[in-house]
């Protein structure tokens, strides 16, 4: 188990604190994961990787954690609002800063849409495992990381980096 | 799908993400990379595709790791499952329960329980064997790939500062021969890593490269595609 938790729960960790956007219930809740792990090892199928598993079951965890404390966890749009301890898009964009621009804009697009980018683009995860992450078609994935992808275009136009897509 | 399906430009734009992730099957990054080749403008939109894939990771990287405390919490809540089992198994509660069940079945009880800790301990074991020849892994595991994990601190610093590193992704497709003579051709060496997101962490020069040498040094490293899908400079 240890071993299990060695290698995985930096990665958990991240995608779940990217959903909640709070650290320490993001660290009370991978606890949640390996502890539900230990639990039910005997009901792991070997249908999907290990990883893809985890970030289901971290997925699950993260959203009724959201469901049940509603008050404390921030709508989208007010988390949007909210200054970063970064610069904003603006000011990153006048120190001519690309990268910060782009990844300031990554923290704003919504929940969804940060879901699928970080299961695809970090945890590496193909289609078909992202479908089953998030409990979706195949087909929806694509579309939903299209739309995501340019929602992120949308806020860099905003920000004053238009990239010419779409 | 197969080589003879042909995918519509559509298709194709949707794919980009999956291909820059190295994360299409071969006959789809195959078409992919014959419509790059041949499509302009679909290669622009690779580039931002790119370009997204590289914050993506960096964003990620940035946002460190849990502390002591999750951990903590996890194996006092499993030794508390243990001792569950344990008092379930115990004799003294048997006593009571020894109206209904001889010794005989107490003893199998206690050994049952006994198993039933192994049998969750073998599958974890299970678990971790079989990730490890996951495809997930398949830039560590399957390439033999240096490993450098630790039990809390997957960052690791071993007092060369001095020196110049970058986050590097390895290809699905580079082999570990293509990956070695790659780091010798370019005087780099693995330091750390796997990382989450199956990045390492490179010395790409011994001593301190500026920002501009070293944003010079990744563009070098990530410009061989067959071996490197992604590259970014590192403190």
């Amino acid at each position: 188990m240890q071993v299990l938790f060695a290698r995985h729960h930096v990665r958990v960790y991240r995608f779940v604190l990217r959903l909640v956007r709070n650290e320490a219930a993001a660290e009370d809740l991978i606890s949640e994961v390996f502890l539900d792990v230990w639990r039910q090892a005997d009901r792991f199928e070997g249908r999907s990787t290990v990883s893809t598993w985890l970030l289901a079951i971290a997925r699950f965890k993260a959203l009724s954690s959201l469901r049940r404390k509603p008050n404390e966890e921030l709508d989208e749009e007010t988390a949007a609002t909210i200054e970063d301890a970064s610069d904003t898009p603006e000011v990153s964009l006048q120190k001519k800063d690309k990268s910060a621009v782009l990844r300031s804009c990554l923290v704003q697009l919504s929940r969804e849409h940060r879901e699928v980018i970080d299961l695809v683009y970090y945890h590496e995860k193909s289609v078909e495992e992202v479908a089953e992450i998030v409990g979706i078609p195949q087909a929806t994935v694509k579309t939903r990381m299209f739309y995501a992808r340019k929602k992120l275009s949308e806020l860099l136009k905003a920000a004053g980096m238009d990239r010419g897509w779409p | 799908m197969t080589s003879n399906h042909k995918l519509s430009p559509g298709d194709l734009e949707e794919l980009l993400p999956w291909h820059a992730a190295g994360t299409l099957d071969s006959d789809e990054a195959a078409e992919v990379e014959r419509a790059l080749a041949t499509d302009p403008e679909l290669a622009r939109r690779f580039a931002l595709v790119r370009e997204e894939l590289t914050e993506t990771i960096l964003l990620n990287e940035s946002l460190g790791a849990p502390s002591a405390r999750a951990m903590e919490t996890l194996f006092r809540a499993i030794d508390q499952d243990r001792k569950v089992v344990r008092r379930v198994a115990a004799p003294s509660v048997g006593a009571r329960v020894a109206q209904f069940f001889s010794p005989r079945m107490l003893a199998w009880s206690a050994s049952a329980a006994a198993v039933i800790v192994l049998l969750q301990a073998g599958v974890i074991t299970r678990l971790v064997m079989e990730e490890g020849a996951a495809p997930v892994q398949a830039a560590a595991s399957a390439t033999d790939m240096p490993t450098f994990e630790t039990a809390s601190a997957p960052i690791v610093t071993r007092g060369l500062e001095v020196d110049s590193y970058a986050l590097v992704r390895f290809a699905p497709q580079a082999s570990i021969a293509d990956i070695n003579k790659f780091l010798d051709d370019h005087d780099a060496a693995i330091v750390d890593g796997p990382k989450a997101g199956g990045v390492y962490r490179v010395r790409v020069a011994h001593g301190s490269l500026s920002r501009q040498q070293l944003a010079r040094t990744v563009k070098e490293l990530e410009a061989d595609k067959s071996i490197v899908s992604f590259a970014a400079p590192s403190e």
